[in-house]
């Protein structure tokens, strides 16, 4: 017992930490401040990609997202950050970051979207049309509206997947809560870091997953 | 060298795919083994806990959606690491592929006593009222009437869920797993050259892109009869 | 005395649904319970199966007492026929295997067995032609037979109905009653919630009537119908056109 205390909850190894960890979550948050609009903007635009009648535009999408679908997100962050700078391409840790999640979570959130806008009856369309609505306006004013509301539940916890998954990034050296916290152990040879950060990840995660949780059980 | 031949050397070398070719195939099943094991404990204990949850007893539901939640909320890396960093601190060593299998298969759990559970919400209370009815117990019940009625609606959700998280043994490389992703960035570093990734991205299709398929029928095709 | 029920009281968290109700059964008798929507007739029916937990009372089937702790419910409830408003067929089954499954995993009976008995009864509502059918292929009136024929297989000593034709289409009313009939004629015992008062009245050796979880009134349908004690019965029947 003492030494789970010893080793998982010291708190001098804890407040030594602190700093480092705190600063690490900042760099989590801002991270997600990134990686959730840019997802789900890149999301919008393959769901009306793959629901769009023209044969050349859905193609090359759904491909595209079932490539995303198929490929585990570390592969391809490392694919990114590792394997580009063999072909003269290199980015910052961030810039792979960014743009290998903003790939994969594009794909997530497409998916969903496009279900949503699926779940809409054609009839809501004609109608729109029917009162002279151009084809954006209907989208935007009639389908989106309704289609969003509909996968709510998706999005909310897509997005915790979201937030989870920047944890990656810590594998190609970005700074961010996991690296912080793993940093801090390695250096202490003490787990209490890792329960830290685990810890913060609770407190940002939790209301959300509560939130799903509750979203999910009224359908 | 043209831009494109370059391009060929560095992503598509056939010299160091030939090289490396049998360490990536060792990771493909290393990875595919992992990916079965996971997908068998986690569904089954998910099944178990959605149908431990319906006898609804107060402290076991409360310690289920307390395990469910946490499991949610927390990253997968983060558990990984804890288990593997920090248990041997207490004197309990245990080895990357059990460390990576554990963690997977309870955060397949998890989810899926979720999606089992809203199959069983969805269920018409009066089904449950007619197989009690007929002198059916409890569990028979769940078995005959239930389940195989709640199943139908979380194959989809299911799936999708499964994919995506047996898609994390990737995330073995970290513990030293010598699973499919390890195998390419070690040979990568050896080899000075970006093919070996290429060639865990192709395995990664083979492996994942025919299941994302089978997800994408079986969804159109219960769908439909939904309908 | 078939079934008895004596002080029966249940209660959804604070609110009491049934508040003491009394009721006796006898071998071969037919009831009908009438009454206002949210009287609690659905939940008595649902007791004298045990599938709600009554706070206080006993009922006795059988010279047995079904809400003593330790009785075999499952071995009681098969000889206890329940059929339901919405029919609650389960749709993953056949007819034919909505009908075997209680006999093959309740009586145990082989699956031979099962099967010709679960015949049997599906020919017994005339349905003998629609074995493999599914639910959903079904009109109401069938499925509702079905589910007759799937509470009639393990040889209830009573039947329970709760509603029966109320989800029906009109047309398709008299199909149901008529099976009802027949059960009458063969000396089945029947507890029948309906709001058929036409039907109740030929039927009906006995009609109860029930309001805010009590039985206001009991007695044979002409003296129900034409002149019922309690005003409370006279409002509710003449209100009840038919
Ligand atoms: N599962 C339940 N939980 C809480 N309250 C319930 C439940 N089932 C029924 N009630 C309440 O109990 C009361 C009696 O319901 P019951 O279904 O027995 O009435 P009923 O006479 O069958 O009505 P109806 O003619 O509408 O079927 C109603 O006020 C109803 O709202
Ligand atoms: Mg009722």
């Amino acid at each position: 017992m003492d030494a789970l205390l010893h080793q998982f909850f010291n708190i001098e190894v804890m407040l030594k930490a602190w700093p480092i960890v705190l600063r690490g979550t900042g760099l989590t948050i801002l991270l997600c401040l990134a990686v959730i609009p840019l997802g789900l903007i890149g999301g919008l635009l393959v769901a009306l990609a793959s629901t769009s009648h023209r044969r050349m535009l859905r193609l090359p999408v759904v491909i595209l997202v079932d490539f995303f679908r198929a490929v585990p997100p570390l592969a391809l962050l490392i694919l990114i950050s590792a394997g580009l700078p063999f072909a003269g391409i290199r980015l910052s840790p961030f810039t792979a970051v960014l743009l290998s999640f903003f790939l994969n979570n594009s794909a997530y959130y497409g998916e969903i979207i496009r279900a949503g806008i699926e779940s809409i009856g054609a009839g809501q369309q004609e109608a729109a049309r029917s009162t002279g609505l151009n084809s954006w306006q209907t989208q935007c004013y009639v389908i989106l509206p309704q289609a969003l509301r509909n996968v709510l539940p998706d999005l909310v916890s897509n997005t915790i997947e979201v937030v989870k998954l920047t944890s990656l990034a810590s594998v190609v050296a970005f700074a961010e809560l996991l690296y912080a916290a793993e940093m801090a152990r390695s250096v202490t040879y003490n787990a209490s870091p890792l329960i830290m950060a685990a810890a913060i990840y609770l407190v940002l995660l939790w209301p959300a997953v509560r939130l799903a949780s509750r979203l999910e059980h009224k359908l | 060298m043209t831009r494109f031949e370059a391009f060929l050397d560095t992503f598509f070398n056939v010299a160091v795919m030939q090289r490396y070719l049998p360490d990536i195939v060792a990771g493909f099943f290393v990875t595919c083994g992992i990916a079965v094991l996971v997908v068998v404990s986690g569904l089954a204990l998910g099944l178990l806990l959605a149908v431990l949850r319906s006898y609804r007893i107060g402290w076991i539901n409360f310690l289920i959606i307390i395990f469910v939640d946490l499991l949610r909320a927390l990253p997968p890396l983060v558990l990984i690491l804890i288990l593997y960093f920090g248990l041997p601190n207490l004197g309990l060593t245990l080895s990357g592929y059990v460390v990576l299998w554990l963690v997977l298969s309870l955060v397949l759990a998890a989810f899926a006593e979720e999606i089992f559970w809203a199959g069983i919400l969805s269920v018409n209370s009066g089904q449950r009222l007619a197989a009690r009815s007929t002198g059916l117990g409890f569990l028979q019940t769940m078995v005959y009437v239930i389940l195989p009625q709640a199943v139908r609606l979380t194959i989809a959700p299911l799936t999708n869920r499964t994919i995506a998280i047996t898609k994390n043994t990737a995330l073995g490389m970290v513990i030293g797993v010598g699973e499919l992703l390890n195998q390419a960035t070690t040979a990568q570093s050896f080899a000075g050259n970006a093919t070996p990734l290429m060639m865990a991205t192709i395995a990664y299709l083979i492996l994942f892109v025919p299941v994302v398929y089978a997800g994408r029928w079986i969804e159109t095709r219960y769908a439909w009869r939904r309908a | 005395m078939l079934m008895s029920v004596s002080g029966l009281r249940l209660s959804y968290g604070a609110t009491e649904v049934l508040k003491g109700i009394d009721l006796e059964v006898d071998h071969g008798e037919t009831i009908f319970v009438i009454g206002p929507s949210g009287s609690g007739k659905s939940s008595l029916l649902r007791c004298c199966n045990r599938l709600e937990e009554p706070s206080a009372g006993s009922i006795v089937f059988d010279g047995q007492e079904l809400l003593a702790k330790g009785v075999d419910l499952n071995q009681i409830r098969r000889r206890i026929g329940m059929v339901f408003q919405s029919f609650n067929l389960y749709p993953h089954m056949t007819a034919l295997g909505n009908v075997r499954l209680a006999l093959r995993r309740v009586l145990k009976l082989s699956r031979d067995e099962a099967d010709a008995v679960a015949k049997a009864q599906l020919d017994r509502v005339g349905l003998s032609s629609y074995i493999s059918q599914y639910p959903s292929q079904l009109s109401g009136g069938q499925q509702q037979r079905v589910a007759i024929a799937r509470a009639l297989a393990l040889e209830p000593r009573i039947m329970l109905f709760d509603e029966p034709t109320s989800a029906l289409d009109p047309e398709l009313v008299s199909e149901v009653l008529g099976v009802l009939s027949e059960l009458k004629l063969d000396g089945m015992t029947m507890v029948v919630v309906s709001h058929e008062m036409r039907f109740a009245r030929s039927a009906a050796d006995r009609v109860v009537f029930m309001a805010d979880g009590q039985i206001i009134e009991t007695g044979p349908p002409e003296q129900i119908f034409t002149s019922p004690e309690v005003a409370r019965t006279r409002d509710f029947v003449a209100q009840a056109a038919f």
